[in-house]
C-alpha cells in the first residue's frame, strides 16, 4: 500500500538526488580540463572520504572528543592500523566492528 | 560491455558492502517505525538510492514536513555527488549522454570510491563502475527489504555498535589511497577542517567545505613540488 502524496515526495527526493548525481557529467562533457584543474580533481576521493568520516570519529556527539573514553576514536584506530598494516577490507572492517561491541557492547577497556 | 570488467567491479564492491548492509537493514526498520508502508520504504530506496538522505528523511516525514522541504533536503545533503561527479566526469567523456545517465544514477560513495580508485590506478571502465554500481544496488535494496521484514521484532541494529559499519567502512576504503605525501596533507587537511566545520557550522555543510579546502591545498602542494622538479 502506497499513499500518493508519500510517493510524489519519494520521487521528488529522486529526482533531486539524481539532479545532483548526473549535473556534472552532463555539464562537462568533452571540455578540456586545465593541468591545475586536474591536480585539484586528482584529491577529490581522498577529500571526500576523509570529510564524510572525521567528525563522526573525533566529535561523535557534536564537540571534539580526543580522549581515551571516545569509542568511536579507539574502534578508528584499529580499523586504520589494520588498513595501514594491508589488511584486505573486510579484516579492516571487521575488526573496527569487532573493537567497538567490545567496548561498547562488554564493556570492555582497550586502555 | 566486457563481462569480466563487471564482474570485478561486483567483486571489487562486494567486501565493502558487508558495512552497508546494517544501514540498509536500519534504514528498513526505522521506516516501519515512524509509519512508511513497506511499499513506501522500499520504493524510497529504489528511486532514491541514498542512505543518508533517506535517514534524515524518516523523522521528518513522521513530523509531517512537507514536500518541498523534504526534497531540499536531500538536495543539500546529496550536493557532494556535484564533486565526485566533477573528478570522475573526465574518464567518462567518451561514453553517451544515456550511459551517462545510467551509471550517475547508481554512484554513491562507496561505488564511486571504488571506481575512482580503480581508474587512478589502472584506468577507468564503464563496465567495472557498472558493476559496483549493481552490487551497491542490490545490496541497498536487499538489505532495506530485510528490514522491512524484521520490523519491529529486532532493535535498531546500529544501537549495538554496528553504526560503526560506515567509518569503519571509509577507513578501508581511504587508508590504501594514502600513498604519497600530497594524499597525506589532503587527508590531514580534510580531518581538521570536517571537524573543525561540524561542530560549528549546522547541516552538512562541512563535508563539501572540507573537500574543497584540501582539495585544493592537495592541487597547490602538487603543483608546486611539480615546478621544483
Amino acid at each position: 500500500m502506497m499513499r500518493t502524496e508519500i510517493v510524489i515526495t519519494i520521487i521528488a527526493m529522486a529526482v533531486a538526488t539524481f539532479f545532483t548525481r548526473f549535473t556534472s557529467f552532463a555539464i562537462l562533457g568533452s571540455a578540456g580540463i586545465s593541468p591545475r584543474f586536474k591536480r585539484f580533481l586528482k584529491h577529490v576521493p581522498t577529500a571526500i572520504l576523509t570529510a564524510l568520516i572525521a567528525p563522526t570519529l573525533f566529535a561523535p556527539h557534536g564537540y571534539i572528543e580526543i580522549s581515551t573514553g571516545n569509542s568511536y576514536l579507539i574502534a578508528g584506530t584499529v580499523a586504520t592500523l589494520l588498513a595501514y598494516f594491508r589488511q584486505p577490507p573486510l579484516v579492516t572492517m571487521g575488526g573496527g566492528m569487532a573493537a567497538m561491541l567490545a567496548i561498547r557492547g562488554f564493556g570492555i577497556n582497550l586502555f | 560491455m566486457k563481462a569480466k570488467e563487471f564482474f570485478e567491479g561486483i567483486k571489487g564492491t562486494l567486501p565493502i558492502m558487508v558495512g552497508v548492509f546494517p544501514f540498509g537493514l536500519a534504514y528498513g526498520i526505522v521506516a516501519q517505525s515512524i509509519g512508511l508502508t513497506p511499499g513506501e520504504t522500499l520504493l524510497m530506496s529504489l528511486l532514491v538510492f541514498a542512505g543518508a538522505a533517506q535517514f534524515i528523511s524518516l523523522p521528518m516525514f513522521s513530523e509531517g514536513a512537507g514536500m518541498a522541504m523534504i526534497a531540499i533536503t536531500a538536495l543539500l545533503i546529496n550536493l557532494r555527488h556535484l564533486l565526485m561527479g566533477i573528478s570522475l566526469a573526465p574518464y567518462m567523456k567518451g561514453l553517451s549522454l544515456p550511459h551517462k545517465a545510467l551509471l550517475s544514477f547508481g554512484m554513491a560513495d562507496e561505488t564511486y570510491a571504488v571506481t575512482i580508485s580503480r581508474a587512478q590506478a589502472i584506468g577507468y571502465s564503464a563496465a567495472f563502475q557498472l558493476g559496483s554500481n549493481v552490487a551497491g544496488y542490490v545490496t541497498w535494496a536487499v538489505s532495506t527489504t530485510g528490514g522491512i521484514l524484521l520490523g519491529s521484532r529486532i532493535s535498531d541494529p546500529l544501537s549495538w555498535g554496528l553504526d560503526f559499519a560506515m567509518p569503519a567502512t571509509f577507513l578501508a576504503l581511504l587508508i590504501p589511497r594514502l600513498t604519497d605525501k600530497c594524499s597525506l596533507l589532503v587527508c590531514l587537511v580534510a580531518a581538521g577542517v570536517s571537524v573543525l566545520a561540524a561542530v560549528t557550522i549546522p547541516g552538512k555543510w562541512y563535508i563539501i567545505i572540507a573537500c574543497l579546502t584540501a582539495a585544493v591545498a592537495g592541487g597547490i602542494l602538487e603543483g608546486a613540488e611539480n615546478d621544483e622538479n
